[in-house]
C-alpha cells in the first residue's frame, strides 16, 4: 500500500489520535511517578488530553464528511456522538478522582483504560467498516470490563466485572458470527459497499437477515435492550459508580452511533424487514425497563433500568431510520449525558455520606433535601429532566425522537413511548419524594454521622451537568443545530 | 474444491458447540473456552466466504479480519483469565454459579 | 406597551429566584412583600396590556410578542412567543389579580410556618408557570406551562408532607396521586401536540388555525379527543377528577389559587385557545358536553353529602368546571370563559373565608358538624363567605348566576336533557352551598369547644377577600345579557357562537334560573335552620333513616321537608353514595391503585428473574437470539 495514502484524510481521526497519544503519554508519567504521589496529576492530565480532545472535534467540526481509508468518516453524527462520548470522558474522570484506594496506587492503568474506552467508543462513532466496529467494540469493551472490577476491596466490584466479562464476550460472539455473515452477504466488509453489492442484485442476500439478526444481539447487549439486559443493573451496582456514570452514558452513545451507521448505511435497503422487530424490541425494552424500576431499591439499580427504558427511546429513533431521527437520537444522548451522570454523581455525594458501600438504598434518601440542600435540589432536577418534563432537557430529547418517529409513521411506537414516559414518572418522582417529603426513619442515628460534605470535583460535575439540563432545555434549537444527524 | 456450503455447516457445528459449552458450563473457564470456540467459528465463515470469492480475491478482508479477530480472542482471554484469578483470589472458587452478591 | 408583556413573567421568576436565594435573609415580611409586590407588577403589567389591546382595532385585537427562537429542527418550529389576544389577557388578568389577593392573603395564613419561604417560592413559580401556560403562543410553550403548573401544584398540595389524617392520608400521597393522575392527562397533551404537528405541520396556533381547513374530520376527532383527555386531566373532569378532593391537603391559599381559581381551569382555557379545531370535531365536543354536564352533576352530588367545608368546595369546584367543560362542549367559548372568571372570584373567596374559618377554629377544624353559629364569633367571614356562596348558588345579581346562565342558554339550544341536567345541578348548588353556610354560621353552636375557641382573622386576611366580594357581586356586570360587553370582547380571539338566543328566550331562561337558585337556598334553609340540626349525621346515613318513621313524624309539618326528602334528598342520597361509593371510590380509585398494583407486580416478578446468574442472563440472550433469528429467517 502507497504510504501516502495512511496520511491523507487522517485529519478525520485527529481526536482519537489525540487521545492515544495523550494516554501513552499518560503511561509514561505513570512510570516516571514515585511511589502514592502523582494520582491528582495524572488525573489533571487525563482531562487535559479530554479536552484536547474536545478541541481537535471542534477543529474539524463542519468540514464536508470525508472517509479514512475507507475505516472512518467524519460527519455530523460521528462529531457529536464523539461529543458526547468526550464528555461523558471528562465528567468520569472528574468523578473517578479520590473515589477509590486503588485509583491512588494504580491511577496510571486506571485512566489510560478509561482513555482508552473513550478511544474505542469514538472510533465506534466513526466506523464505516465492520471490521473497524468490531475492534472498536472490542477497544472499549475490554477497557470497561477492566474498569468495572477496579475497586478491587469489593468483592461486588470483582464479580460485576466478572459477569459483564463473560456475558459481553459471548454477546461479541453472536456479533462476530453476524459480521461474517454480512461479509459473506455483502463480499466486502466496507458499508456502502455492500449496500452497493445488495442493492444491485449481487452477492447472497439470503445471508443478510440472519446476518443482522447476530449483530443485533451484539449491538443489543452493549445498549441493553431487553432480553440482552440482564447484566446491566448488576454491573452498573457493582462497578464503582463514577466508571459506571461513565459507561452508563459513553456505551450508549458509542454501540448507538455505530448501529445507526451500520443500519443506515449498509442496509438501508432491508428496512422493512428490519424495522419491526427493532420496534418490538423498543416496546419490550421500554416496558421491562421502567416496570422492573418500579420495585428497585437500590438507587444505582433503578438508574439501571431507567438506562435500559432510555435504551428503548433511542432505538424508536433507529426504527424511523431516517437522518432526522438520527440528529434526534444524537440530542437525546447529549442530553441523556448530563442528566444521567449529574444523578450518578449525586448517588456518589450520598456514598460519601453513608459509609462508601458503592450504592445507596432508595430508603437513605429520606430527608436529604435537608442535609443537602443543592445536590437534592439537582437530583430533583435530573429526575423531572429523565422522566421527562419539559423544559428541561430530557423533555426535548425524547420529543425529537418522537417526532421524527411520528413523521415516519411509527405513530403507534410513539403511543406506547409516551405511555412508558408516564409510568417512569413514579419512580423518578419517588427519588424527589423521598429526599424532600420524608423523615429518615432512624434520625437519631443519622444525625449522630457526621456530615460528609461531597468531593469539590462532584460539585463541579453536578453543577455543570444542572446548567446544561437547564440551558440545553431552554435553548434546544442551538443544541439540535449543532447535533447533527448521518450524512450532515 | 470443497463447496461453500460445506464450510459454513461445519462453523455452524462448531458455533453450537462453543455455545453448548458457554450455556451449560458453569466453570467460568469452561465457559471462556465455549466462547473462543464460537469465536473461531466465526474465522472459518470469513475465510471460507474470502475464498470463494465473494469479493475480490486481491481485497484480503477474510483474511485480515479472522487475524484481527484471532488477535482480539488472545486480549480478550488475558482480561478474561486476570479476572478469573481475581475472583478466585476472592471466593476461592470459579463457578460462576456462586457469583451472586448482585441480583433482584 | 405590548412589546414589554415579557415582563410578566419576569416579575414572578425574579420574585421566586430572590426568595430562594436571599429569602432567608429577608425574614418574613421581606419574603412576603416581593413574593405579593411581584404579582402585583405582573397585575400591572397585565392592566397595561389589556388597555393596550383595548387600544387596537376591535377585529386585530391580537399580538405576538416574540422573544427568541425557541427550538428550530429542520421544519418544526416553536418560538419563545407570547401570544397577547383578549382570551390571554383575560386570564392574565385573573391569574395576577386573584393571584395577588391570594399572595397577599397567604401572608397572613402561613405565618410563623416553618416553610413560609419555600412556600412562597413555590407560589410564585406557579405564577410563572401558569403564565407561560396561558401566554405562549404555540402548543409545546403551552405544554411547558401544563407541567409547569403541575409540579407546583404537586410540590404545595405535598407541603404539609410530614402530616398524615383521617380525611386525607399522608399528605404527600396527595401530592403524588395528583401529579400521577395528571400524567394521563399530560399523556393525551402530548399526543395531541405530535398529531397536530404532522397533520398541520405547525404548533403555532395561529398557524394551525389557518391550516386548520386541511385537517380530516377524523384528524380533527383524533386530536380534539386527545384534547379532551388532557383537559380531564387537568381540569378534574370524568373520569380523572379524583384528584382534585385529594388536593385540599396543601395550604388553603393553594387550593384557592391554583385548584379552584386558576390552575384547574386550564383545560377549559386550552379548550377555548383551540375552538378552531374543535368547530371541525363536533362528535369531540358533543363529548366534552356531556363529560362536562355529567361531572357538573355527579360532583354536586356528593357535595351535598361532605361535611369537611374544603371538600365541599373542592367538589363544588369539579362541579362548576364541570359547567365550564359543558360551556366549551356546546361552543360558548366566551361565556364558558366568563365563567371562568366570575367563579375565580367567588371561589377564591370561598376558599379564603374557609381558610379564615379553618385558622379560627381551634386545631384547623373543618368538619361542618362542629361548627354552627360562628357567624357570632366571625361575623366578618360570615358575610364574606355568604357572598361567596351567593355567587356560587346562583343568585339572581350575584355574578354565578350570570355567567351560568350565559353557559344553560347555549346548552338550551344544543340538547335538552343536558339543560335539564345543568339546571338541575343548579339547583343542587344552591343546596349545598348554603347548606354550608347555615351548618357552619347560623343555626346553634354544636361543638361547644369548637365555638368557644373561635375567633376571627386579621386583617391581612380579610381585606384582600373584600376585594374578591365585591369582585364576586358584581363581576356579572362584566357581561350583562343584552349589553354583551366581555363575551364580545372574547369574540375576537375564540370567535363569534353560531348561536344566537333571542331576548325572549334568555329572559325566559334567566327567570328559570332565579327561581331554581332561590328554590334551592329555600329547601336548604327548611332542611338546615328550620329542621333538627343534627341533620347531616342523618343524611350521609343514607335514605334507610330519612323515611324511618321517626323521621316523618318529626317533620310532617314542614311540606317542603317531606317533598324534599322523598323526591331529592331520597334518589339523590342514593345516586350521590352511589357515585361517591361506587364510581369515585370504588371503580375509578380502584382502577387507579389496579394498574399500579398490576404495574408493580410486574415489576416485582421481571425482578424476580434478575437471580444474579450468568447462565441465567447467557439463557436469556440465548432466547433472544433464537427469537430473534426465527423473525429473520423464517418470518423475514
Amino acid at each position: 500500500m502507497d504510504t501516502a495514502l495512511l496520511f491523507d484524510n487522517a485529519v478525520v481521526l485527529l481526536p482519537e489520535l489525540v487521545l492515544a497519544v495523550g494516554v501513552m503519554v499518560l503511561m509514561m508519567v505513570d512510570i516516571g511517578r514515585r511511589g502514592q504521589n502523582g494520582s491528582q496529576l495524572l488525573a489533571g492530565l487525563s482531562v487535559a488530553i479530554l479536552l484536547l480532545g474536545i478541541g481537535a472535534s471542534v477543529m474539524i467540526w463542519g468540514r464536508a464528511p470525508v472517509e479514512y481509508l475507507d475505516g472512518a468518516i467524519s460527519d455530523g453524527f460521528a462529531l457529536s456522538v464523539r461529543l458526547v462520548i468526550l464528555i461523558a470522558g471528562v465528567l468520569g474522570v472528574l468523578l473517578s478522582r479520590n473515589w477509590f484506594p486503588a485509583i491512588e496506587r494504580q491511577g496510571g492503568a486506571f485512566y489510560s483504560l478509561h482513555l482508552l474506552a473513550v478511544i474505542g467508543m469514538m472510533l465506534m462513532g466513526t466506523a464505516t467498516n465492520l471490521i473497524v466496529l468490531f475492534i472498536a467494540l472490542e477497544i472499549f469493551s475490554l477497557a470497561l470490563y477492566i474498569l468495572s472490577g477496579f475497586y478491587r476491596e469489593n468483592a461486588r466490584s470483582i464479580e460485576a466485572a466478572m459477569k459483564y466479562f463473560l456475558l459481553g464476550a459471548f454477546a461479541s460472539t453472536f456479533f462476530v458470527y453476524g459480521c461474517a455473515l454480512l461479509y459473506g452477504a455483502g463480499g466486502s466488509s466496507k458499508f456502502t459497499q455492500i449496500h452497493e453489492t445488495l442493492a444491485t442484485g449481487g452477492g447472497n442476500p439470503s445471508l443478510v437477515l440472519p446476518g443482522i439478526a447476530l449483530l443485533l444481539v451484539g449491538f443489543g447487549f452493549k445498549v441493553s435492550l431487553v432480553p440482552f439486559h440482564m447484566w446491566t443493573p448488576d454491573v452498573y451496582q457493582g462497578a464503582p459508580t463514577p466508571v459506571t456514570a461513565f459507561m452508563s452514558v459513553g456505551t450508549k452513545a458509542a454501540a448507538f452511533a455505530g448501529f445507526f451507521r451500520l443500519m443506515m448505511t449498509a442496509l438501508p435497503s432491508f428496512h422493512d424487514q428490519w424495522a419491526m422487530p427493532l420496534a418490538i424490541l423498543a416496546v419490550l425494552t421500554m416496558t421491562v425497563g421502567n416496570l422492573t424500576a418500579l420495585r428497585q431499591s437500590s438507587v444505582k439499580r433503578m438508574l439501571a433500568y431507567s438506562g435500559i427504558a432510555h435504551a428503548g427511546n433511542i432505538l424508536i429513533a433507529l426504527v424511523a431510520g431516517t437522518a432526522a431521527a438520527s440528529s434526534a437520537a444524537a440530542f437525546y444522548l447529549f442530553a441523556y449525558a448530563f442528566m444521567n451522570i449529574g444523578a450518578f454523581t449525586v448517588t456518589i455525594a450520598l456514598e460519601r455520606q453513608y459509609g462508601n458501600e458503592n450504592d445507596v438504598e432508595q430508603s437513605r434518601l429520606a430527608g436529604a433535601a435537608e442535609r443537602f440542600p443543592v445536590l437534592a435540589a439537582a437530583m430533583a432536577i435530573f429526575m423531572l429532566s429523565l422522566s421527562g418534563i419539559p423544559p428541561l432537557a430530557g423533555f426535548f430529547g425524547k420529543f425529537l425522537v418522537f417526532k421524527a418517529a411520528v413523521e415516519a409513521g411509527w405513530a403507534w411506537l410513539v403511543v406506547i413511548g409516551v405511555l412508558n414516559s408516564a409510568v417512569s414518572a413514579y419512580y423518578y418522582l419517588r427519588i424527589v419524594v423521598a429526599m424532600y417529603f420524608q423523615q429518615p426513619e432512624q434520625a437519631g442515628d443519622e444525625k449522630e454521622q457526621p456530615f460528609v460534605p461531597a468531593s469539590r470535583s462532584s460539585v463541579f460535575v453536578v453543577v455543570v451537568s444542572v446548567l446544561a439540563v437547564v440551558v440545553i432545555g431552554l435553548q434546544p434549537g442551538l443544541w439540535a443545530d449543532l447535533l447533527r444527524g448521518l450524512g450532515q | 474444491m470443497v463447496p461453500l456450503s460445506w464450510y459454513l455447516m461445519l462453523a455452524a457445528f462448531l458455533f453450537s458447540c462453543g455455545l453448548y459449552g458457554a450455556l451449560a458450563r458453569r466453570n467460568a473457564i469452561a465457559m471462556l473456552m465455549g466462547i473462543e470456540l464460537m469465536l473461531n467459528a466465526a474465522n472459518i465463515n470469513l475465510v471460507a466466504f474470502w475464498r470463494h470469492g465473494v469479493g475480490p480475491m486481491e481485497d484480503l478482508t477474510g483474511q485480515a479480519f479472522a487475524v484481527l479477530i484471532i488477535g482480539l480472542a488472545a486480549a480478550e482471554a488475558a482480561v478474561g483469565l486476570a479476572l478469573i484469578i481475581a475472583v478466585y483470589r476472592e471466593r476461592r472458587t470459579i463457578d460462576v454459579d456462586e457469583l451472586d452478591l448482585l441480583s433482584g | 406597551m405590548l412589546e414589554l408583556a415579557w415582563l410578566i413573567l419576569v416579575f414572578p421568576a425574579l420574585g421566586a429566584l430572590v426568595n430562594l436565594f436571599v429569602g432567608d435573609r429577608l425574614g418574613e415580611r421581606g419574603i412576603h412583600v416581593v413574593a405579593s409586590g411581584m404579582v402585583v407588577l405582573s397585575f400591572v403589567v397585565s392592566l397595561g396590556l389589556f388597555f393596550g389591546l383595548a387600544g387596537l382595532d376591535e377585529h386585530h385585537r391580537t399580538a405576538t410578542v416574540h422573544l427568541w427562537d425557541w427550538i428550530t429542527v429542520g421544519s418544526f418550529h416553536a418560538p419563545a412567543a407570547l401570544l397577547i389576544d383578549p382570551l390571554s389577557v383575560t386570564m392574565a388578568l385573573v391569574v395576577t389579580g386573584v393571584g395577588a389577593l391570594i399572595h397577599i392573603y397567604a401572608g397572613g395564613y402561613m405565618h410563623g410556618e416553618q416553610n413560609f419561604q419555600r412556600f412562597f417560592v413555590y407560589l410564585n413559580f406557579f405564577i410563572l408557570a401558569m403564565l407561560v401556560l396561558i401566554l405562549s403562543n404555540n402548543f409545546v410553550g403551552m405544554f411547558v406551562g401544563w407541567e409547569g403548573v403541575g409540579l407546583a401544584s404537586y410540590l404545595l398540595i405535598g407541603f404539609y408532607f410530614d402530616r398524615h389524617d383521617e380525611s386525607y392520608g399522608h399528605y404527600a400521597d396527595a401530592g403524588k396521586k395528583a401529579f400521577l393522575v395528571n400524567r394521563i392527562g399530560d399523556f393525551g397533551m402530548l399526543l395531541a401536540v405530535f398529531l397536530i404537528w404532522t397533520s398541520v405541520g405547525s404548533v403555532v396556533f395561529e398557524e394551525v388555525h389557518h391550516g386548520a381547513g386541511a385537517l380530516t374530520a377524523g384528524a380533527a376527532t383524533a386530536i380534539c379527543l386527545l384534547l379532551l383527555l388532557a383537559a380531564t386531566g387537568k381540569s378534574a373532569q370524568l373520569p380523572l377528577f379524583v384528584w382534585l378532593p385529594d388536593a385540599m391537603a396543601g395550604p388553603t391559599p393553594v387550593s384557592a389559587l391554583i385548584h379552584a381559581a386558576t390552575m384547574v381551569t386550564a383545560g377549559i382555557y386550552m379548550v377555548a385557545r383551540t375552538h378552531f379545531l374543535w368547530e371541525l370535531a363536533p362528535v369531540a365536543g358533543g363529548l366534552a358536553a356531556w363529560v362536562g354536564g355529567l361531572t357538573a352533576l355527579m360532583a354536586a352530588t356528593i357535595a351535598l353529602t361532605q361535611v369537611d367545608l374544603k371538600k365541599i368546595l373542592a367538589y363544588s369546584t369539579i362541579s362548576q368546571l364541570g359547567y365550564m367543560m359543558l360551556g366549551v362542549g356546546v361552543g360558548a367559548y366566551a361565556f364558558a370563559i366568563f365563567h371562568l372568571v366570575t367563579h375565580a372570584f367567588f371561589k377564591a373567596l370561598l376558599f379564603l373565608a374557609a381558610g379564615n374559618v379553618m385558622h379560627g377554629l381551634p386545631g384547623g377544624e373543618l368538619d361542618i358538624r362542629k361548627m354552627g353559629n360562628l357567624r357570632a364569633k366571625m361575623p366578618t367571614t360570615f358575610w364574606l363567605f355568604l357572598i361567596g356562596a351567593s355567587a356560587l348558588a346562583g343568585l339572581p345579581i350575584f355574578s354565578g348566576f350570570f355567567s351560568k346562565d350565559g353557559i344553560l342558554l347555549h346548552v338550551a339550544n344544543f340538547n335538552i336533557p343536558l339543560y335539564l341536567i345543568g339546571l338541575f345541578t343548579a339547583l343542587l348548588t344552591a343546596i349545598y352551598s348554603f347548606r354550608a353556610v347555615f351548618m357552619a354560621f347560623l343555626g346553634e353552636a354544636r361543638d361547644q369547644h369548637v365555638h368557644d375557641h373561635a375567633h376571627e382573622s386579621p386583617a391581612v386576611m380579610t381585606r384582600p377577600l373584600w376585594v374578591l366580594a365585591f369582585l364576586a357581586v358584581v363581576g356579572g356586570a362584566l357581561n350583562l345579557p343584552v349589553l354583551l360587553t366581555m363575551e364580545h370582547y372574547l369574540e375576537a380571539a375564540v370567535g363569534a357562537p353560531a348561536f344566537h338566543p333571542n331576548v325572549t328566550m334568555e329572559f325566559v331562561l334567566l327567570a328559570v334560573s332565579a327561581v331554581v337558585a332561590v328554590a334551592g337556598v329555600g329547601l336548604a334553609y327548611g332542611r338546615y335552620v328550620k329542621g333538627p340540626s343534627t341533620g347531616v349525621g342523618r343524611i350521609s346515613g343514607g335514605v334507610a333513616r330519612l323515611v324511618s318513621p321517626l323521621e316523618l313524624v318529626a317533620r310532617n309539618k314542614w311540606y317542603v321537608d317531606e317533598f324534599y326528602a322523598a323526591w331529592i334528598v331520597g334518589p339523590l342520597l342514593g345516586l350521590s353514595v352511589w357515585f361517591n361509593q361506587v364510581v369515585d371510590q370504588g371503580v375509578v380509585d380502584r382502577a387507579v391503585n389496579l394498574v399500579g398494583q398490576v404495574s408493580l407486580s410486574l415489576g416485582g416478578n421481571l425482578r424476580k428473574m434478575h437471580n444474579g446468574l450468568v447462565p441465567t442472563y447467557a439463557l436469556s440472550l440465548f432466547c433472544g437470539v433464537v427469537a430473534l433469528l426465527l423473525w429473520f429467517v423464517i418470518g423475514g
